[in-house]
């Protein structure tokens, strides 16, 4: 096994309030796990930890973006934590909604290029060269997630599929080791989900790159995982294969409260 | 007698007090209406400001008919002032803010600035540029009399004034019908429509109410100070709203901590440090304050919702 | 139409009632007596009626061939889309103005040069104040602190050292630009409105301690016999102010010139992307791996540079300077360019500065009602074009397919 993302003891708190409790979770190199759990577990509040906009009460999150390096990233400022391989999607999209789509996706590549105030200003050889490379691969990128044709609309005028498309295609600009995908078919109807079911195998295969998302499509998770974490209140209360946890007890549980008995 | 030190402190004190309540009463206005449409309603000074011109002519056309009574003069321009001033306060908020709604985030403001320098200007041509002198409505009290170095019958009816307005604020906001309305508001202007709240008439009232409270404000100064001009409610209003930040914009006792805050500073800064830099102590208070603490002092310290 | 008719007289007499005490009560405090001056209320009362008339029937009047409201509407709304205007008319037009620009000295006199100048000046500081506001979204409101820091740095150093324009002007972009990073730092971690309201505490800061400190900053009376720029390090145009003017003018519009291909450059590069971008969503933006805080140090820095040269500019061109041309009204104006022009616009800026300068200028016949008409049209321009004059919406970059070859459809 070679670990991509380790989580060791991570807990959250705000105020009172444990939002996540003493988690432990591994992602492996090139794998597609998942993150489920009832409304409320804390699964967003896991993935705003690992990704620094919230600093964690205790506990420790390593990135190995190679076997031989791991970096300790929690507590490190988001933009950090993206460079050290890291990149996701949100819950409710955060587009740059006035900027085109080929534009989101430029952004993405901001981390993994370098032009800076001097470069912008003479626009020397170097410069207009990375500017050209960074148009032709977000461009690349647009293509791979299906948008070559909306590529100079703006995102706001994009359907909310595609806009969930286009952040996907953000993310990946950032050339992450592990990407995060929080709800990626939230809003999607059946034909757009298994588009989407797709898109994701063909990334992890085409960038071989590991992927956890939270999902609440089940028929996704259980299509397109080959491991599964359960969260309820802030702990993880199972893990495994889809078959383990679509039998496991807990799970069943926490998904039909307390007082069924099924 | 108070022992020379311990009398220069309070005098500094219930100067501070004074100078803190009319910044809070002014505040008050700035953070009632950014809690609810988050703009800076820069035109907030100028309303204080009209509110003292009204005040003032209607004290001078009620000497010219023969009135003199103390206590009718008083009233009647007091009253007066609040009028005008909520009148302005709607028909600002009408004129320049409300088609402005849907608007980028800065529109309102640029507008907002615009209302003021033409307001400003109004007043200029329509009385004078000079130092008017403010009458003195308010005859002495006699209780007054052994602390008057310390505390002048004006600033004792500023301070009751300012006591009393909070305290009807309070239960204004806090118990009755209209207040929860514009609590709701505040929080969520959507979910607020969807319960039958008219938005569009709680915005009024709250420039309304802002309004009245600088348009008291404004007559306080006045009789204060003894002299008014068109350009005191721009710096006024600065101050006013530096207050408002300082407590936390958006919070009714922040406005008012943050009033006192600043009008302590300012007193105890120019006397006994130098009298040169009283707004550099305001607004370097103001910055430190901001550093430590980025919301105010009674701000909500929200975390960013993912 | 009755109804109509009622609704206006309504919102005259409203007006009326509104401005009775201030317009029409005038009041003499030592004779004690009161006049009233109804004249004036009836005017206001009529006028309003008349136009709130107008408002109401602007359906009929939009119809009218007389009128075409609805075509001039559409004019204005066409106005930002630069597509619509084919690229000839592009360059005729810049073509004409430059040629207006580099002749304007020859037919024009020492004072509608010095207009310019001055226009120009704002053209300068709206396109650094747009870096801060437009591009970046943050909102500073005390902009003039740093104009503030260039006139002073130039007029000290040539007061105390004879230090001349040519070697001051980058100086004064240093200072700025270091005061910029100095201001920053702490400040640029709070949001919004708070981070406005700090930006003005310490541009009035500044101007205090510019009064205050007399033995340093010679107070408010200020600093006079700045020089005006030399000429391959000769003081010839000392002799004519009139030539001065006219050198001034050149330098200011190759300033201006410089200033405009930085900063369209800077909007059409990585940073300045990372800048828009961050306007929109700052969590999105450190997601992606932008480092927040440098980023908009850059903004503010290069905001703040600008301001300084303009600011030596500024004192070179009046060789007077004192603390009263760097009130909040200042940062206030060159605020309203930016928005008004259109945010992020660049020829929106020259627009707004255009609009702000030259209309209270070319308006001195109004008197003193200019400064009434002037934020009257603030508000008006905000009411019906929220988004500037000539509003941004142009992406910065168009992707064209031939550039990436076969496989593009």
């Amino acid at each position: 096994m070679n670990p991509i993302l380790n989580v060791r003891q991570l807990t959250m708190d705000f105020g009172g309030i444990r939002a996540l409790a003493r988690l432990d979770l591994t992602v492996n190199h090139g794998e597609i796990a998942a993150l489920i759990g009832p409304n409320g577990a804390g699964k967003t509040t896991f993935f705003n930890c690992v990704t620094g906009l919230y600093v964690p009460t205790s506990g420790d999150v390593f990135i190995h973006a190679t076997p031989e390096k791991s970096v300790r990233i929690n507590g490190m400022k988001p933009h950090r934590v993206t460079r050290a391989g890291l990149s996701r999607t949100f819950q409710n999209i955060r587009l740059f909604k006035e900027m085109t789509a080929l534009e989101n996706v430029m952004i993405g590549r901001h981390c993994r290029t370098h032009a800076g105030i001097f470069g912008a200003f003479f626009r020397n050889r170097a410069t207009r060269d990375e500017e050209q490379r960074i148009i032709h691969d977000s461009y690349r990128l647009l293509e791979i997630v299906g948008l070559e044709d909306q590529v100079n609309f703006r995102a706001l005028n994009l359907p909310y599929g595609d806009q969930r498309k286009l952040e996907i295609a953000r993310a990946l600009a950032a050339e992450p080791r592990l990407l995060l995908l929080d709800e990626p078919a939230a809003g999607m109807n059946s034909q757009e989900t298994r588009d989407l079911t797709s898109l994701i195998l063909k990334i992890r295969d085409e960038f071989n790159i590991a992927i956890l998302l939270i999902e609440h499509d089940m028929k996704l998770v259980m299509t397109l995982s080959e491991r599964i974490f359960v969260m309820d209140y802030g702990r993880k209360i199972a893990e495994g294969t889809p078959e383990d946890i679509r039998t496991n007890p807990d799970v069943i549980r926490a998904y039909l409260g307390e007082d069924s008995h099924a | 007698m108070f022992h020379d030190k311990a009398g220069y402190f309070f005098e500094l004190f219930i100067g501070g007090l004074t100078k803190g309540s009319i910044y809070a009463l002014i505040a008050l206005g700035y953070t009632m209406v950014y809690g609810i449409i988050e703009l800076i309603n820069f035109a907030h000074g100028e309303i204080y400001m009209i509110g003292a011109f009204t005040a003032l002519i209607t004290a001078a056309a009620l000497t010219a008919f023969g009135v003199t009574h103390p206590l009718v003069l008083v009233s009647v321009s007091g009253i007066t002032a609040v009028v005008y001033a909520s009148a302005y306060g709607y028909t600002l908020e009408k004129v320049a803010y409300k088609p402005l709604r849907n608007a980028p985030r800065l529109s309102p403001l640029i507008s907002a600035i615009g209302m003021s320098i033409f307001l400003q200007n109004f007043v200029l041509l329509a009385q004078t540029s000079n130092y008017i002198p403010f009458p003195n409505l308010i005859p002495p009290l006699p209780f007054l009399e052994p602390v008057s170095h310390i505390m002048g019958t004006v600033d004792f009816i500023i301070l009751c004034t300012t006591a009393v307005i909070m305290i009807l604020l309070t239960f204004l906001i806090r118990k009755t019908r209209i207040g929860t309305a514009m609590r709701a508001t505040a929080q969520d202007k959507t979910m607020a429509r969807l319960l039958g709240i008219d938005v569009d008439r709680i915005i009024s009232f709250t420039f309304i109410t802002g309004s009245a409270l600088a348009a008291v404000g404004g007559v306080m100064v006045g009789s204060k100070m003894g002299q008014i001009n068109f350009y005191i409610g721009f710096i006024a209003g600065i101050k006013a709203f530096t207050a408002a930040v300082l407590g936390g914009i958006g919070s009714i006792p922040g406005a008012v901590l943050g009033g006192l805050i600043l009008g302590w500073t300012e007193s105890f800064g120019t006397g006994y440090l130098t009298s040169d830099y009283e707004d550099v102590f305001a607004f370097s208070l103001l910055v430190l304050i901001l550093i430590f603490k980025p919301s105010g002092l009674l701000g909500r310290n929200t975390t960013p919702k993912v | 139409m009755i109804d109509t008719l009622l609704k206006s007289l309504r919102t005259a007499l409203w007006f009326m009632f509104l401005t009775f005490p201030i317009l029409a009560v005038r009041i003499d405090s030592l004779k004690n007596a009161v006049t009233v001056r109804w004249p004036a209320v009836i005017i206001l009362g009529a006028v309003i009626f008349l136009i709130s008339v107008l408002w109401h029937t602007a359906g009929l009047v939009k119809r009218s061939w007389f009128f075409r409201f609805d075509g001039f509407k559409q004019f204005i709304q066409r106005l930002p889309d630069q597509d619509a205007l084919s690229p000839f008319m592009i360059r005729t037009t810049l073509g004409a103005a430059a040629v207006f620009m580099i002749s304007l000295p020859f037919f024009a006199s020492s004072y509608q040069t010095n207009v310019m100048i001055n226009a120009l000046l704002y053209v300068m500081l709206g396109l650094g104040l747009n870096i801060v506001v437009g591009l970046a979204g943050l909102l500073d409101l005390g902009y003039v602190a740093f104009y503030a820091v260039g006139a002073y740095l130039y007029a000290l150093l040539n007061l105390h050292l004879g230090i001349g324009f040519w070697i001051a002007l980058p100086m004064g972009a240093a200072l700025a630009a270091f005061f910029g990073i100095l201001l920053g730092i702490p400040v640029l971690r709070l949001k919004g409105d708070y981070l406005a309201i700090v930006t003005l505490g310490f541009g009035e800061i500044i101007r205090l301690i510019l009064e205050n400190w007399d033995r340093v900053f010679k107070g408010p009376s200020g600093i006079s016999h700045i020089s005006r720029p030399s000429l391959f390090g000769i003081g010839i145009m000392e002799s004519s102010v009139h030539h001065a003017i006219i050198y001034m003018y050149y330098i200011v519009v190759v300033l201006v010139l410089s200033t405009f291909f930085f900063v369209s450059r800077l909007k059409h590069s990585r940073i300045g992307r990372a800048l828009l971008a961050l306007k929109e969503d700052e969590i999105a933006c450190q997601a992606m791996g932008i480092d927040k805080m440098k980023t908009k140090l850059t903004a503010f820095a290069l905001g703040a540079t600008w301001a300084g040269m303009a600011g030596v500019i500024f004192a070179a061109k009046t060789t007077f300077i004192n603390p009263a041309s760097f009130t909040f009204m200042e940062s206030a104006i060159i605020l309203s360019i930016v928005v008004i022009g259109g945010m992020g616009s660049i020829p929106g800026v020259v627009l707004g500065a255009f609009f702000l300068v030259l209309l209270p200028e070319y308006f001195r016949e109004l008197g003193d009602y200019r400064m009434l008409v002037f934020g009257g049209a603030m508000i008006l321009v905000m009411v019906f074009k929220p988004r500037g004059l000539l509003e941004n919406t142009k992406p910065t970059v168009t992707y064209v397919s031939q550039q990436t070859g076969p496989d593009t459809p």
